[in-house]
């Protein structure tokens, strides 16, 4: 049952010698072969890849070399590229592309000893919140097999939830990490943006993409962290800051930390359940000795409608390449331009040609001010909001996700309601702050409810306190689907 | 009716940096087709770009040479279109907030100085080329040339001949030259010009309709594109059409310019600042640090030679076009402190050779130092100066002294009087009709005389011997 068992209780059992990496490797993907033909968490399984993994790193630890992530298996969301082994982005384009190389992060795994598991399931191009707008199929949520698990890093968060993997990467533009975390009940952080580097994650939107981990407790997200984070010279907007060791920052010590909690959060429409939840969140924290008061951010009302277009707009450009020119998919044409749009018309799903003609249009002639410059400046107001309210407080708490999981197919024909899904999380993307989501409890129907935890631009370490603080007083972390 | 020309021109220029503006890869062209890529300039997914400083550093360069202010805070912007020779089917380059704007160079056009005004320098990455030629059914891309940096120029609307238009290229390219950060090479495309001609009734303010001129890839063809166009805008008008704003291409081998597209069926280029990289901030001690490494400059150079050397304009521009041109005649003038006399020589029998056989001056077989040797010896009166050009020659044939080319092929100057008095003797003998017009008052027939002496001493007589001693004997 090593499947079920988190970065920091298998890397204690590795160190003293009373498992091998091999050992895990075998079981993770046993329990893959069980479960992943009910949740489809993976859009490919890497087993012999793994397996070699696993026999090296059980030579480093003979060797008393032991990192932080040796023989850990891992599960990559398939945006995320890795020299030799396909990367889809779960899109009928890129059905058979391999990258010739590897993404800082995998880069950063690799030196720190990882098993790679496989690549997981996700909305197409991460355009989506539920997974269901992958070209290969929906994943499930391990906790009710007819709901979604979120998006866009669905797989990722299914897999971590059903233990088919012992962590995972997603990626996060407007809540892709959060609200899938929140969603399938682990913890997922997207950092501060510029804290991991972007490149190898295949752009949707770039001032808004981060990668980030998907991890069963707070322990492991702070491991994960240490390990992917850092400047890299290969994305110029990576930050050049200093890094800290997040795991210090696990102190179960919350005595005068100042939480806001934002008055345009708890809007209606909201899931009762869930409100509760995160009040009560606040309440145990309160009694640990944190102290908590209303704030406001008042653009919040705006952050949709000004995400939709910035991000659609790069999405329009980022996705340009795409052509059938040089590689992925190519269609049948009678010449270039029926070429191109062939391909464009087969190889993207109807979300990401949404998408693109929506940025298309925000960046054309004429439109442009009014559109892509007005999102940029309202862009500026939240963010401006949110450096306002950490002035005064230290974290701002709020629901990840408006609702729990959603069945399958419940939002699929109405974009718009689907857009509302990340109503909560957005505007953390748009002001580049971290955040994270956390389980913070069940719904009557034993649905996951997620919290989310903002703090000001590279203090994750705030985030991880909180977190660790709040984990440590409950049990929801512990708690697993019956999958 | 009388017209006025307008021009303005926008330059593509190719920077002499090792590596590509985005990616580490090799800019070296002519290399196999692909052979210089990687997955950067190859725009595969999730890779993003990293600015190359030198190709940044080439451009301040560029922009201080031709007083043009350099924007502390540039922006870089993705331009949208769709081509296969551009991978990501964007170009990055700079739009809103380019590298620097509002400068200037001179001109010298007749001996006069004009100022054309520049409006911006921008930073930008050049496409790859698609290849039709040879293949059946299929066009394939290379895409070495993807990725190498590129500045574009663009001038103010200031020229008002196909003329100085030509002459602000050259001049443009003279600095890019003493800058050492681009070729200038028109034909291989890493120099290139596009140009925007409009025509006014003379004395009218508005401008007229423009038309964007492109594919001229020599001076010659910047001069036939511009003449061409203005006459068939001229003919318009004056056939009572409209001009319409258009691109059209200079096709050289019919001389003619073609409709390509017109503005209605213009890209609309989507243009919005580039996420994937930081604005770019060019701070005081960056721009200091160029600064001091600047050479001196082709008009600085220009007035200086007029100054020290007290040479007219004319020839202190062509001597300055280019630091090894202006080396040579300044070495030269350290060996032999005659200037114009230099700068004769070098415009015209060194240029002219240079020129037949191809060669930059750099690769003269005629040092300073034997022009020099070669001067001294009119100087002493050794040889003549028709005698010195066929030296001249020589000496750019066979790259050997001076001295030993007069010493071999006997060229040494007769002064010798008796025997120029021989020869005179001999040509008047010869010629008695003329001796007798002469002397019913044909003044004029004294050259024909003095050429007849200089024919028959094959050269070597000294000329002012030659007509000394003439003038006694006719006058006889």
């Amino acid at each position: 049952m090593l499947h079920k068992l988190t970065i920091h209780e298998l890397h204690e059992k590795i160190k003293n010698r009373e498992i091998t990496a091999k050992d895990i490797a075998s079981d993770v993907f046993k329990r893959i072969e069980a479960a992943d033909g009910k949740v489809k968490a993976y859009l490919s399984v890497t087993r012999d890849e793994a397996l070699k993994q696993a026999e090296n790193a059980d030579k480093e630890i003979k060797a008393g070399s032991v990192k932080a992530l040796t023989g850990i298996p891992i599960a990559i969301k398939d945006n995320i590229c890795i020299n030799g082994i396909k990367t889809t982005c779960a899109s009928k384009m890129l059905e058979n592309f391999i990258p010739p190389y590897d993404a800082t992060v995998i880069t950063r795994l690799k030196n720190n000893g990882y098993v790679l598991t496989g690549k997981t399931n996700m909305d197409e191009f991460a355009m989506g919140s539920s997974t269901e707008n992958s070209a290969f199929g929906a994943t499930r949520n391990p906790y009710d097999l007819e709901r979604v698990p979120g998006g866009s890093s669905g797989g990722s968060a299914a897999a971590v939830s059903a233990d088919e993997c012992i962590a995972a990467l997603g990626s996060d533009t407007g809540g892709s990490i959060r609200q899938p975390a929140a969603l399938c009940g682990v913890v997922g952080m997207k950092p501060t943006y510029g804290r991991v580097s972007r490149y190898g994650l295949v752009a949707f939107a770039s001032s808004l993409d981060q990668i980030g981990p998907i991890t069963k407790d707070v322990t492991d997200c702070a491991i994960m962290m240490n390990t992917i984070s850092g400047h890299d010279k290969c994305d110029s907007t990576s930050a050049d800051v200093s890094l800290p060791d997040f795991t210090k920052a696990l102190k179960k010590d919350v005595k005068g930390l100042k939480i806001g909690i934002p008055d345009e959060y708890f809007i209606e429409g909201i899931d009762p359940e869930i409100e509760k939840s995160v009040m009560d969140a606040v309440k145990l924290l309160e009694s640990m000795g944190a102290k908590s008061e209303l704030i406001k951010l008042p653009h919040t009302g705006y952050a949709i409608a000004a995400y939709y277009i910035l991000a659609t707009s790069e999405a329009s450009s980022n996705l340009a390449r795409y052509d059938g020119v040089k590689y992925g998919f190519r269609a049948k044409g009678k010449d270039l331009i029926d070429m191109y749009m062939e391909t464009r018309a087969k190889g993207f799903g109807s979300e990401v040609k949404r998408r693109i003609m929506l940025g298309t249009y925000a960046l054309s002639a004429g439109y442009y001010d009014a559109y892509y410059k007005k999102a940029q400046q309202v862009r500026t107001l939240i963010k401006r909001d949110f450096d306002e309210a950490f002035k005064k407080v230290d974290v701002i708490i709020t629901p990840t996700s408006p609702t729990p999981a959603f069945k399958i197919g419940e939002k699929t024909a109405d974009p718009l309601q689907m857009y509302l899904s990340d109503i909560f999380t957005i505007s953390v993307n748009l002001a580049g702050v971290p955040a994270a989501s956390i389980p913070s409890g069940f719904t009557k129907g034993n649905l996951p409810i997620g919290l989310q935890i903002i703090a000001k631009p590279f203090d994750e370490e705030t985030i991880i306190r909180t977190a660790y603080a709040f984990e440590q007083s409950t049990d929801y972390h512990k708690k697993r689907p019956s999958i | 009716m009388q017209y006025e020309t307008v021009i303005g021109l926008e330059i593509h220029a190719q920077l002499l940096t090792k590596s590509k503006i985005f990616c580490g890869c090799s800019t070296k062209f002519g290399e196999k087709p692909n052979s210089q890529v990687c997955p950067v300039c190859l725009g595969m997914p999730g890779v993003l770009p990293v600015l190359n400083k030198k190709a940044i550093d080439f451009a301040i360069k560029t922009a201080l040479a031709t007083n043009c202010t350099v924007n502390e805070h540039s922006v870089f912007a993705r331009k949208n279109y769709f081509y296969p020779d551009l991978p990501k089917n964007y170009q990055i380059s700079q739009y809103e907030l380019p590298l620097s704007v509002k400068g200037y160079i001179e001109v010298v056009l007749d001996g006069n100085i004009k100022k054309i005004g520049i409006t911006r320098i921008h930073m930008e990455e050049d496409a790859g080329k698609n290849i039709h030629e040879g293949i059946n059914d299929a066009s394939h891309v290379d895409l070495n040339r993807t990725g190498v940096p590129l500045m574009e120029i663009v001038s103010e609307p200031d020229m008002r001949t196909p003329e100085e238009a030509v002459a602000y290229l050259k001049k443009l390219r003279d600095i890019l030259r003493y800058l050492d950060v681009c070729d200038g090479n028109m034909e291989e495309g890493s120099f290139r010009c596009d140009a925007n001609v409009s025509i006014r009734p003379l004395g009218q303010k508005e401008f007229g309709t423009k038309a964007e001129l492109k594919n001229m890839n020599s001076f010659k063809f910047v001069q036939k594109a511009l003449e061409y166009e203005i006459d068939r805008q001229r003919e318009a008008l004056e056939d009572g059409k409209k001009i319409i704003q258009e691109t059209r291409l200079w096709d050289s081998n019919k001389g003619v310019t073609i409709s390509m597209r017109s503005k209605e069926e213009a890209h609309d280029y989507r243009y919005f600042p580039e996420p994937d990289l930081v604005p770019l901030i060019v701070d005081k001690k960056w721009l200091e640090d160029i600064h001091s490494e600047l050479p001196e400059l082709p008009d600085a150079k220009r007035e200086r030679f007029v100054k020290d050397y007290s040479l007219p304009e004319y020839d202190a521009e062509f001597l300055t076009s280019s630091i090894a041109m202006a080396d040579y005649f300044e070495g030269c003038v350290k060996l032999h402190n005659q200037p114009k006399i230099v700068s004769n020589w070098i415009m015209g029998d060194l240029a002219r050779l240079l020129n037949e056989d191809n060669l930059d001056i750099k690769d003269s077989p005629i040092t300073p130092k034997k022009l020099t040797d070669m001067l001294k010896l009119m100087d002493k009166g050794i040889i003549s100066g028709k005698i010195a050009k066929v030296v001249f020659e020589e000496m750019f044939k066979t790259g050997n002294d001076p001295d030993a080319i007069v010493q071999e092929k006997g060229l040494v100057q007769v002064t010798d009087e008796s025997e120029i008095e021989k020869v005179i003797d001999e040509v008047i003998k010869a010629n008695p009709g003329q001796l007798a017009d002469y002397k019913a008052g044909k003044d004029k027939l004294f050259g024909f005389f003095v050429g007849q002496v200089m024919k028959e001493s094959k050269g070597k007589a000294n000329p002012a011997k030659v007509n000394e001693l003439l003038k006694k004997k006719l006058s006889k």
